[in-house]
């Protein structure tokens, strides 16, 4: 039988924890450069097991599919040092960015840091981020055609960054002269070792206040605590076999639609999630690795059961099944940079099979695609310019109200940047920046609005790529609620808007000067069946120019 | 002109639960306080109560000084204007599209209502670049039609706001004098007017805010001044802005979203004056009211300030304000224990209606107040502020052994003590995040708790974070109402500038700030409010080349050149990082300006002889307190009873109208010569 740990204590030591890991996050979307950090905060803190790598506390307002890869990331480490005999010393940090063993892809850079108590290693203390341009084939490392990881950027094992204080400047000049933007990554590589500084100033501090055994009795309670309160959720399910199939548009080499499939088991407390039936591993960058698999499916659970505290406790009240040939298990060197999309639609099927379980506690699906937009050429003056963004989309029906308009992913708390700062920062206009009316999914409670955004290129010339899905397949309603619009993306050719051939992942466009852009994004999933929404609902749509012909629309979604 | 010399100054706070007035007659050297339920429906009848019952001759009032709260309450409660909004064609939606964001990390039920709905957000034909280049002209035709169409729909009030105006703002403001022509109030502004700022949705969202309040807070302040006239007062409102300085009532109409966050920023702004008057110039002050806990810090005697805030989701405001850390940790906090069986305080709270389970009004649930009544930090009998009547201490008692001690597995004290030691390290984590993560060493600040419940814990606070000691002010609960009478006059201008270091030009610069002080001066002048002397100071909002995120630098005073700006620069930057950046180009966002009109000053040694009406014995009495696990018998000392010198050792309680001190054990509590108590470890 475990000791507990005393009530004040526990709650006290809980904030004081958050709140150290809450720090270093918004210290580096503070200090980053590249504004995917900055703004759209792809990035994650936290500290984790000194021998399992398990996630002990996590930063509240990072990128949320980091929380269950950083656990995964940390292990690969830990387990890579002992078949190198390798002993970390205080004051070392490891750098990698193995997309396979360490989940997502190779932009994110993980930085790994021991923290020694009494001689020993306490824990460990990593900062993941999200760089600008680490090499590959296309600026910004999204390149849609990839067949191997070695056409995405460059990648990079765990390496000893910094030894013993002293910062290796070697791997720096490596790491610099294998991106586009040598600047930035600097400036995001120091933001990321100042956080980590700051975790270890701030650890100490905490471990002068509070006996390190009784932290370690904390850590150990609150995944318990997570454990009891995913099986208490889980057991309040009906015992059942629940199903769900959506389909990616295609693997950007190859026109065939690829489907991820789920099939729940709920027996009890128990909760098997078992994807054999979704396609195999594929030619193009839309594969993922098996751990980023099941961070996918933590997120998804956890925006569920939203009031689970976020450690590994949640995953292990969970199974999973995931063969080795998976689209979705993943190993080098299959190209994973897409692998955004992947896990959005990993998302979405536990939405919507959870729903045949429990309509009270789901939302129809999110717009489910990232959109990384990259358009970049040369200034006159000869210097580079790399413009790169994710755009938004509509939110679910859910059974209080409709979906939200113009929302982030459910993988991230990404902010898009500032319309006016991109227009200053890079040679381009937007002509449009707006809602895209009937996008949302019909429903009782209709889905959140998509967006239009259309950008003219002010220079002479600009290559494009875009990295989407959901071109084919609708974000799907649940409870009988309809699915959102599908994503669009034009760009002008010959005086004409045309589609490239695999709609939205789309490689080797060049842009003349004065010539646009248009990227429509899907609204979200509808919830319940649209005969029972409100007429007063139905008016203020009308009104507003949320919709603005309900005939139309119907044919929209048929 | 507002002359202070040997005349009244009154400061009015209205809050939540009470409004406050701080009287001082400068003829006579005396001040008062009036302590008054607050009038939710209408704030002036308030006031007038509160008037009535003061004991001051109301004709020689020379200011009288306002902190309000009606701009925030119209924002939470959705009760501002109809508002219209004209812009660019293509970009009707940016109020809507905000920053994709969502409200919560976990859980995608968000909701957003715009403040002005899309059927009255109208486009028109124009363009801008971000160089300041037209592309597009305004035409005076298409702005009239949906000017007209805005009347038709019954806006009260109307904003232009262009893409790339803070670049070029000739069709702003071109547009914006055609709506003039046509409107039939005063209610007409432009973005650029707002906030010329970079950044399209926190200048939209800003500027639609401003019209959103303007035709609630014009007719408040005119309804107030005719009541204050019946009064025989006939000098002009001034009214506390977010910032902290004053403002003309003209202003205050003109751009109401610079007064959002008034009562607090007066709150910090009279703290700051107690502490500087008694020496102190690092302070940390927190103020606890019914719902909240709020959290400032002053450095080298200034305010920490903040560019943004948002006051609800999406509800962004872009102008210089008092940083106030925000968290659900008040009096009227909730205590519940959780699915996974951890204690929380709030952010859920029961205020002032019903309020704790002790007010006997409904609420079932425990609450901080309630467990400081159960530990005897609280007298049941003379609860703070009128109208409450006595404390039902059973009804406190059973909210806490059902909703905490039974699920915790703990007896009533255990739990009651638990809720306080759990809610001080909710409040330690806020003071935390604006010291410690801010690069501030707390030993070297002074904790100065105000509002009703502050002094309860400020020993309990001092110890979790390691701050020298607590300064309690004589008047806590009415601190807000006197930052009304000793705030400066304060004006913030900002404009943007977007350019290399390098080639900063600094002939160009100079230029601006004399267009702004000019600007601002003319402001001032129209605003008929006198100044002692007058201070300007410039800043700069820089970064790196590729950072999005800026950090202000405040420039040296004189003979400045790009060298000492960037000296200047990487200060704050290796204050704020503890690195600089060697190699890469800084570049400079905005230009601020900062004008503060110095008040007079005022004595603190008045507070020893005001004057306030008071229901309190003179004997000292004893009373049981839960202290370090056990019921101890402590002396409870009244306040107005202690004089200068008077040393009290914890654990004690000292009781006053307006809020109860609690010294902690292994404390003392020192009564100094600005009426002050100060807390420090033995």
């Amino acid at each position: 039988m475990r000791i507990q740990v005393d009530p004040t204590t526990l709650a006290v030591l809980k904030g004081r924890l958050e709140q150290l890991a809450d720090e270093m996050d918004a210290n580096l979307f503070r200090s980053a450069f590249n504004p995917i950090i900055a703004e759209a905060r792809d990035a994650s803190h936290g500290l984790y097991h000194p021998a399992t790598g398990e996630t002990l506390i996590q930063g509240k307002n990072g990128l949320p599919i980091f929380v269950g890869t950083m656990a995964f990331a940390v292990k690969y480490l830990i387990d890579h040092l002992i078949q190198n005999d390798v002993t970390i010393q205080d004051g070392d940090v490891y750098l990698f960015n193995d997309p396979y063993d360490g989940g997502t892809h190779l932009s994110d850079f993980k930085l790994v840091r021991p923290y020694f108590s009494d001689g020993r290693i306490f824990c460990f203390i990593a900062s993941v981020a999200h760089w600008h341009d680490v090499g590959g084939n296309v600026p910004g490392n999204y390149n849609p055609a990839a067949t191997e990881c070695h056409q995405e950027a460059v990648l990079i094992p765990p390496v000893l960054l910094i030894n013993r204080g002293i910062v290796n400047q070697d791997i720096v000049s490596i790491l610099q002269a294998n991106s586009r933007l040598p600047t930035s990554l600097i400036g995001d590589l120091k933001a990321q070792i100042g956080a980590l500084e700051l975790g270890c100033n701030r650890m100490a501090q905490l471990l002068k206040d509070f006996d390190p055994g009784l932290v370690w009795q904390v850590c150990g309670q609150l995944k318990t605590i997570a454990e009891s309160m995913m099986r208490e959720h889980v057991s309040r399910l009906p015992n059942g076999f629940y199903s769900a199939e959506d389909w990616l548009d295609n693997d950007g080499t190859t026109a065939s639609p690829l489907m991820v499939a789920v099939d729940l088991t709920i027996s009890d407390a128990n909760l098997v999630l078992d994807f054999s039936r979704t396609a195999l591993q594929c030619s193009g960058p839309i594969n993922v690795s098996k751990s980023t698999t099941i961070a996918a499916c933590y997120v998804g659970l956890k925006h569920l059961f939203k009031d689970v505290p976020a450690n590994s406790g949640v995953l292990s009240a969970i199974d999973f099944i995931i063969p080795d040939d998976s689209l979705l298990a993943a190993t080098a060197p299959k190209p994973v940079g897409g692998y955004t999309e992947t896990i959005l639609r990993i998302i979405d099927v536990i939405f919507v099979a959870m729903s045949k379980a429990d309509p009270a506690i789901v939302n129809g699906c999110a717009y489910g695609t990232i959109n990384a937009l990259s358009m970049s050429g040369y200034r006159q003056s000869g210097e580079r310019w790399v413009l790169f963004s994710f755009f938004g989309g509509g939110h679910g029906g859910h059974p209080e109200g409709d979906g939200l308009n113009h929302g982030n992913a459910p993988i991230s708390m990404a902010t898009i940047p500032p319309l006016e700062i991109l227009e200053a920062a890079y040679p381009i206009y937007f002509s449009k920046w707006a809602l895209r009316p009937n996008s949302g999914g019909q429903g009782r409670y209709r889905g959140g609005l998509g967006a239009i955004y259309e950008i003219v290129l002010l220079e002479e010339h600009a290559d494009v790529f875009l990295f989407g899905d959901r071109s084919r397949f609708g974000p799907p309603g649940v409870c009988g609620g309809g699915s959102g619009m599908v994503n669009s993306f034009l760009y002008e050719h010959d005086g004409n808007m045309i589609a490239p051939p695999l709609l939205s992942k789309a490689t080797g466009i060049r842009l003349k000067k004065g010539q646009r852009v248009r990227l429509e994004t899907p609204g979200g999933g509808g919830y319940g069946d649209s005969a029972e929404r409100k007429e007063q609902d139905i008016a203020n749509d009308i009104l507003e120019g949320y919709v603005t012909d309900r005939l139309d629309v119907e044919s929209i979604h048929d | 002109m507002t002359e202070l010399s040997a005349q009244t100054a009154i400061g009015i706070d209205v809050g939540g639960t009470y409004t406050d007035l701080f009287l001082y007659d400068a003829k006579n050297c005396e001040c008062s306080v009036v302590k008054v339920v607050t009038d939710h429906a209408a704030q002036a009848n308030g006031i007038e109560v509160g008037l009535k019952n003061c004991n001051v001759q109301l004709n020689n009032v020379g200011t009288i000084v306002h902190g309000t709260t009606v701009g925030t309450n119209a924002l939470l409660q959705r009760t501002g204007a109809r508002v219209g909004l004209i812009t660019t064609k293509g970009f009707g939606d940016v109020l809507e599209m905000r920053r994709r964001d969502r409200p919560q990390t976990w859980g995608l039920w968000g909701r957003f209502d715009p403040i002005i709905p899309r059927h009255r957000r109208l486009e028109v034909e124009e363009r801008t670049l971000s160089d300041g280049k037209v592309i597009q002209p305004v035409h005076e035709d298409e702005i009239k039609e949906a000017g007209q169409r805005l009347l038709d729909m019954g806006a009260e009030s109307v904003v232009v706001f262009f893409i790339n105006s803070y670049a070029n703002q000739q069709n702003e403001t071109y547009a914006g004098d055609i709506l003039r022509e046509i409107w039939p109030n005063e209610y007409v502004s432009t973005s650029s007017e707002i906030l010329p700022e970079i950044r399209e949705y926190e200048r939209a969202s800003t500027s639609a805010i401003n019209a959103y309040l303007q035709p609630i807070l014009g007719p408040y302040l005119t309804d107030l001044g005719d009541r204050l006239h019946r009064h025989h007062i006939d000098t002009q409102i001034l009214v506390v802005q977010s910032n902290g300085g004053l403002t003309s009532t003209r202003m205050a109409c003109r751009e109401p979203v610079r007064t959002t966050l008034s009562g607090p920023a007066a709150g910090v702004i009279g703290a700051a004056y107690i502490a500087h008057q008694s020496g102190y110039d690092n302070v940390i002050t927190c103020d606890m009211g019914g719902t909240s806990f709020d959290v400032s810090l002053i450095a080298d005697g200034s305010a920490s300030m903040v560019a943004e805030t948002a006051i609800d989701f999406g509800m962004v405001t872009r102008s210089p304000m008092i940083e106030i850390v925000t968290i659900g940790a008040g009096g009227g906090s909730i205590a519940n224990v959780d699915a996974g069986g951890i204690l929380e305080i709030g952010p859920e709270s029961a205020g002032s209606e019903p309020g704790p389970a002790c007010y006997g009004k409904g609420n079932g649930t425990p609450t901080v107040t309630d467990a400081n009544l159960v530990l005897g930090r609280i007298n049941p009998l003379t609860p703070i502020g009128m109208g409450i009547g006595q404390l039902d201490l059973d009804a406190a008692k059973r909210a806490i052994v059902s909703h905490i001690a039974k699920p915790l597995g703990l007896d009533l004290m255990a739990a009651a003590d638990a809720i306080i030691r759990v809610a001080n390290s909710k409040m330690a984590g806020a003071i935390r995040l604006v010291s410690i993560e801010r690069g501030y060493q707390p030993e070297a600040f002074v904790l100065m708790p105000f509002g009703g419940g502050g002094a309860l814990h400020a020993g309990a606070l001092i110890k979790d974070v390691g701050l020298s000691k607590a300064v309690i002010p004589r008047y806590p609960g009415a601190t807000s109402a006197f930052g009304c009478v000793v705030a400066d006059i304060r004006l913030d201008r900002v404009k943007t500038i977007n350019t290399l270091l390098k080639h900063l030009d600094i002939n160009r610069l100079n230029e601006e700030s004399e267009r702004l002080h000019l600007d601002g001066m003319r402001n001032l002048e129209a605003s008929q409010l006198s100044v002692k002397e007058l201070t300007v100071y410039l800043e700069l909002d820089m970064n790196y080349v590729g950072q999005t995120h800026t950090i202000t630098v405040q420039l040296p005073q004189n003979l400045v050149s790009v060298g000492l700006i960037r000296k200047a620069f990487e200060q704050t930057y290796r204050r704020i990082y503890s690195d600089v950046l060697e190699g890469i180009p800084v570049r400079v966002l905005n230009m601020r300006m900062v004008m503060i009109g110095k008040r007079p000053e005022f004595d603190l040694s008045l507070f020893l002889n005001a004057k306030v009406e008071s229901t309190q014995t003179k004997t000292i009495k004893q009373r049981d307190v839960w202290v370090e696990g056990e019921w101890q018998s402590v002396r409870v000392y009244q306040r107005n009873q202690l004089n200068a010198g008077t040393v009290i050792v914890g654990p004690a309680l000292i009781e006053q109208n307006d809020a109860t001190v609690f010294v902690d054990d292994k404390l003392t509590g020192t009564a100094d010569t600005f009426g002050n108590l100060t807390l420090e470890l033995q």
